[in-house]
């Protein structure tokens, strides 16, 4: 499960994308929120100060001398203070360019260039600025006269104010937004692992589907629900599966057919043959018996030799036969190596010809009909094409918990070009000898066999020359 | 010369077969099927009868229980695959041997022999100096004749040869493979099924509790032994 936590998946691409999206949406919401909010705020606060600040200079400017004194001048400033007691401004009055008169002690904070711009301004002007860290509000309002609003009176009030209240305000907008955003994106998990896993769970239907299919199950089929695209992979995926399944079968049938033809006519090729084999003594008694025809114990005795070989190839058949359809069963026999081998070689006189290296004591539990079987195909194999005088060794050895056994020749050895086919059914070493004793299955029964008892023949030329022949069969097959 | 009953269903088996039985000099019975082989068994008294398994109407299967039920009368059975499971039913119903077919004259004639040998009384068994009594069991070589309680019991010559064989050397361990070659005469690859399906009938016959065998007694990974008792 961690492993698919911190894999890449689908989910976890879903899953970030989702949050993704939800939190710029929310902080696009925020930040937009804010910025009206924000200006609104301070929007207000400049109104209302404007507003509040001509309606006090229009109800005490008349009273103001036409050249006011200084002392004038500070006195409107002290009055515009009390006035504005309520928004804490501090005022300043200029006239004609002077600098800007304020009462004693209540200094307000002016940019420069406010007052620059001021001197020739007619209407009112408004500057936000930084001061000592704090935001903060000017206002410069020139005056006019009542009777010649078109003509500047020289008179200039001044007026500022910190904003530190409204970025309170604004402060608290923006807590509140980042406040926000965070649940609404932590919020945003839960949908998206849901709509993740809605997506998913039909993609981890197919990968399970698609993985039993690769092991064999081709009756495999998913549970399609819905209309969206993963539905119809779904159903091109059944519809795949159906096909395959269709194949398979298909292939199956003709395989098992092909199969089944032979070994029924294996089969079949039998009772005849039971009868034929039955009188082929007869037959070669009376070809040997000088009684016939030289010609007629001749015919006899070729009659009586093809079919003995005709049995030992249907034979061959029949058990490949077995093979094929699975119905050949090992019988399973606790037996001592050393004599395995020795009687092997007996039965068919091979002791003097044969070398046999097993050490004593050697046991294995195997099918000993079946490992005679092997054993006399390779040994006979080697006799055949390693010629007459040359050595053919048998060897056991116990490694590890298999029992390893080779059988090795002085001959010329395998054709490299025929040595992957050697245990191909009808594949024979040497073209020239292609109606030998063999029934062309020989080898191809000898793997089978090992193959049956969980073990494994093969074929490779020795270093100094001469075809090694090596069965591994387990000690102790299951 | 050897009286047969053979028992084959295919004519040209049967002709081809019984051709290269008279040829070797024995005197050949041949019929189609298991109710006839049952109307020639009492009147022809074979010493060997030769069974087909796959017969039309009644099985080889059940020629060869009905035959056992009253003769002991050496049973060879003919098959047609010799990994078939009548076989070993065959043989636990009492069959002595078998032979796949096709089969020349020559296996078919040394099968029987060897079967036949089975029934001979044995020359120069360890008994000839009179009946051995082992337990409840009294086993005689010379007269081939086993008695449980003083009652003789009816066994199958493959039964009384292996009895003979297991008993001349009490508590000595034997393999399958090597009963295979001194009882049925087998090769020493042959069918162990023929001695496992013989001791089961043996001890069906011989034993008081089969589960747990006094005479015949299994060694496993090795084979079967006589007693200790």
């Amino acid at each position: 499960m961690s492993r698919r936590l911190v894999r890449r998946g689908l989910r976890t691409r879903l899953v970030v994308a989702f949050v993704l999206v939800s939190a710029f949406s929310a902080l696009a919401v925020a930040a937009l929120t804010f910025r009206q909010a924000r200006t609104a705020i301070l929007d207000r606060a400049r109104d209302t100060t404007v507003h509040h600040l001509r309606t006090q200079v229009g109800s005490l400017a008349p009273d103001l001398p036409a050249a006011p004194a200084e002392a004038d001048l500070r006195a409107l400033a002290l009055q515009l203070d009390r006035a504005g007691v309520s928004r804490d401004w501090r005022t300043a009055v200029a006239y004609r360019g002077g600098a800007p008169i304020f009462a004693a002690g209540r200094a307000p904070v002016l940019p420069g260039r406010l007052r620059e711009a001021a001197s020739t301004a007619r209407t009112a002007l408004v500057q936000r600025f930084h001061h000592a860290g704090v935001p903060w509000l000017a206002v410069a309002l020139p005056v006019t006269r009542a009777d010649r609003p078109a003509q500047p009176s020289g008179l200039v009030v001044y007026a500022s104010f910190s904003l530190a209240d409204q970025e309170r305000d604004v402060a608290t907008l923006v807590a509140a937004a980042r406040a926000g955003v965070l649940p609404v994106v932590l919020l945003s998990v839960v949908p998206a692992l849901l709509a993740a896993r809605r997506v998913l769970r039909p993609v981890r239907r197919l990968r399970s589907a698609a993985e039993n299919m690769a092991a064999g199950a081709l009756g495999t089929r998913i549970r399609v629900t819905g209309d969206d695209e993963l539905a119809d992979l779904g159903r091109t995926f059944n519809t795949m599966a159906a096909a395959l399944q269709a194949d398979a079968a298909a292939l199956r049938a003709m395989e098992a057919r092909a199969r089944r033809f032979a070994a029924d006519v294996s089969h079949e090729l039998r009772t005849p043959l039971a009868a034929m084999t039955a009188v082929t003594g007869v037959l070669h008694q009376d070809a040997v018996s000088g009684r016939l025809d030289p010609e007629a114990a001749e015919a006899l005795e070729l009659v009586a030799g093809e079919t003995n070989k005709l049995v030992r190839m249907v034979e061959d058949l029949m058990e490949i036969s077995r093979f094929d359809a699975g119905a050949a069963v090992l019988d399973l026999d606790e037996i001592d190596v050393g004599e395995l081998v020795g009687k092997t070689l007996t039965v068919r006189h091979w002791q003097d010809r044969v070398g046999a290296d097993v050490p004593p004591g050697l046991r294995a539990r195997l099918d000993p009909r079946r490992v005679d079987v092997v054993l006399a195909n390779l040994i006979g194999n080697a006799l055949r094409h390693a010629g007459e005088s040359v050595p053919v060794d048998v060897r056991a050895r116990a490694e590890d918990d298999h029992l390893v056994i080779t059988v090795a020749d002085g001959g010329p050895g395998i054709p490299e070009d025929v040595l992957p086919h050697v245990f191909d059914r009808f594949t024979k070493g040497d073209a020239a000898r292609t109606r030998s004793e063999g029934s062309g299955l020989g080898l191809a029964i000898a793997a089978e066999n090992a193959r049956l008892h969980g073990g494994a023949l093969t074929a490779a030329n020795a270093p100094g020359g001469g075809a090694v022949f090596t069965l591994t069969l387990p000690r102790n097959p299951p | 010369m050897t009286r047969v009953l053979l028992i084959e269903d295919d004519p040209a088996v049967r002709r081809g077969v019984t051709l290269g039985l008279r040829r070797n000099g024995h005197e050949t019975e041949a019929v189609a099927t298991g109710e006839d082989g049952m109307e020639s068994l009492a009147p022809f008294a074979p010493d060997i009868v030769l069974l087909d398994l796959m017969l039309p109407g009644m099985s080889g299967l059940e020629t060869c229980r009905r035959i056992r039920e009253t003769s002991q009368v050496p049973i060879v059975i003919l098959s047609a695959r010799g990994d078939d499971v009548d076989v070993v039913v065959g043989l636990e119903a009492g069959a002595d041997d078998y032979i796949v077919k096709p089969a020349s004259g020559e296996v078919i004639e040394a099968r029987m022999r060897a079967v036949l040998r089975r029934v001979a009384p044995t020359q120069s068994s360890p008994g000839s100096d009179g009946p051995l009594l082992y337990g409840d069991l009294e086993i005689d070589g010379t007269a081939v004749r086993v008695c449980k309680h003083g009652r003789e019991l009816v066994l199958a010559p493959s039964e009384v040869k292996l009895l003979l064989f297991l008993s001349a050397a009490p508590g000595q361990t034997f393999s399958r493979r090597q009963l295979l070659e001194a009882v049925w005469e087998h090769s020493y690859y042959g069918d162990a099924r023929l001695v496992d399906a013989c001791v089961k009938r043996l001890r069906a016959k011989i034993e008081d509790d089969h589960g747990n065998p006094r005479y015949v007694q299994t060694v496993r990974g090795f084979g079967y032994r006589f007693g200790p008792l």
